[in-house]
């Protein structure tokens, strides 16, 4: 059984620290919020200039001028700060976010990530996803295994667009944890019930199974 | 020197022709100067150039300059959920630059801050690094980004004194405070409009030296794009 939606951003949550600065990327990385523990004394990044972001407001609470990178509402967590664009990317290119989350079309076993254009399809603009992909220090991607088609979306070489050269450290698809390790990839966890010649298959790219060096 | 205009009519009088090149603070729809907005509207100038990260949203903002056809390019980080810009983009009629939004507001801050650029690792490999010189810094490739500036900036403040001391509210604060430093003229739509003095100089976030022209726009309509609520917990 591979893993649900859900599954794989509980698997996501499980990759953060605690104390740490987390960048979550619009759309699944955002569901990762959900799981993370008061406790954890994780603070949330949104890169349109807020540090310490909380959840959706209660009805009553709403302040237009207080939205996320995807524009919905939210709120400011005690300890929360706020900044312009310039110090919100000084933060995120500085080095100074641990991990950021973020969603995938591509990912090389180089760890070069393609997430912000598909060519024919109408451009929506990188925003944030290039500063993101190589200013994080730490970068997990959370995307399906392959295409609908059944392409593999795990691959040797990017066939898209790049949005950042060897930034991936670690991509959770459904079928598991894989790490991006030059020429091919680590699987370092498999979901339940998942064969390597399962992985081996909807992968475009060599897979070692076992732990990654130095783990 | 007073820099307080009446209005956003007196405020921009002299200053819109065809042909400008504005900068527009704001985060899709949240923090933008709409009065200036839709006074640049009402007076109708074209050949504009628009600097904003997302040139505004489902039809507002900024879009109206685009539905009026006075946009002819756009130069921001991000054009999703914007139809105006995505249809005349693809007929041809406005060019759109596209940076990685960290280079945008550090093109930004650098025209204001009299830099003459930058090198990033952000776009390094990637279709923004097409014809731009690379350097190997800290063994990255690191691509040349140029400064930006414009002839006008627009931006919204929570409050300001009569000098133009400014603060900004919550996320409305954006790219707001870099392009009023960016311009050869800001004007700056306030909120609330206060004597200098009031503000603590501490609790200034964007200096004086950076505002040319102050109008006072007690009302905003601040519309929400993605209105998101959690329930309350039952008891």
């Amino acid at each position: 059984m591979s893993w649900s939606r859900e599954q794989m951003v509980r698997r996501a949550a499980a990759e953060v620290r605690p104390g740490q600065i987390v960048n979550l990327g619009i759309g699944i990385p955002t569901e990762v919020a959900n799981y993370l523990s008061p406790d954890l004394g994780v603070m949330l990044q949104s890169e349109n200039g807020l540090l310490g972001m909380g959840p959706f407001p209660y009805e009553d609470q709403v302040d237009p001028l207080l939205v996320n990178a995807g524009k919905q509402t939210v709120t400011a967590l005690p300890g929360a700060s706020t900044f312009d664009s310039a110090l919100s990317f000084a933060m995120i290119r500085g080095g100074h976010v641990d991990l950021a989350v973020l969603g995938g079309l591509e990912v090389a076993a180089n760890g070069d990530l393609a997430n912000w254009t598909v060519p024919g399809k109408l451009i929506t603009g990188m925003g944030g996803a290039m500063d993101l992909a190589a200013g994080a220090r730490r970068l997990v991607v959370l995307q399906s295994h392959a295409a609908k088609d059944g392409k593999p979306k795990l691959v040797s070489t990017l066939t898209l667009p790049l949005t950042a050269l060897a930034c991936v450290d670690r991509v959770i698809t459904e079928l598991g944890v894989f790490d991006p390790a030059g020429d091919h990839f680590v699987c370092v966890e498999r979901a339940p019930e998942v064969t390597e010649e399962m992985i081996r298959r909807s992968t475009g790219a060599p897979v070692q199974f076992g732990s990654p060096l130095g783990s | 020197m007073n820099k307080s205009f009446p209005d956003v009519r007196a405020a921009l009088a002299d200053l819109l022709r065809d042909g400008l090149s504005i900068m527009s603070g704001g985060f899709g729809l949240c923090g933008i100067p709409e009065a200036c907005i839709e006074e640049i509207a009402r007076r109708g100038p074209r050949e504009l150039t628009i600097i904003s990260n997302n040139c505004g949203n489902q039809g507002q903002g900024l879009a109206v300059l685009l539905q009026q056809r006075q946009v002819k390019n756009v130069i921001c980080s991000f054009v999703g959920g914007n139809p105006d810009l995505a249809e005349q983009y693809l007929a041809g009629s406005v060019a759109v630059e596209l940076n990685p939004q960290g280079t945008f507001a550090e093109r930004i801050r650098a025209g204001g801050a009299g830099l003459g650029g930058f090198f990033t690792p952000t776009g390094a490999g990637t279709m923004v690094a097409s014809g731009k010189e690379v350097r190997i810094i800290d063994g990255r490739p690191q691509i040349f980004e140029t400064p930006l500036r414009a002839h006008l900036a627009i931006v919204r403040a929570q409050i300001a004194d009569r000098f133009g001391n400014a603060r900004f509210r919550r996320t409305a604060r954006n790219f707001s405070p870099l392009m009023a430093m960016a311009a050869e003229v800001t004007v700056l739509e306030v909120d609330s409009l206060v004597e200098n003095g009031t503000l603590d100089p501490d609790d200034v976030h964007l200096p004086g030296a950076f505002v040319q022209r102050i109008v006072h726009v007690p009302h905003h309509h601040d519309t929400i794009e993605f209105r998101t609520t959690r329930p309350r917990e039952s008891p």
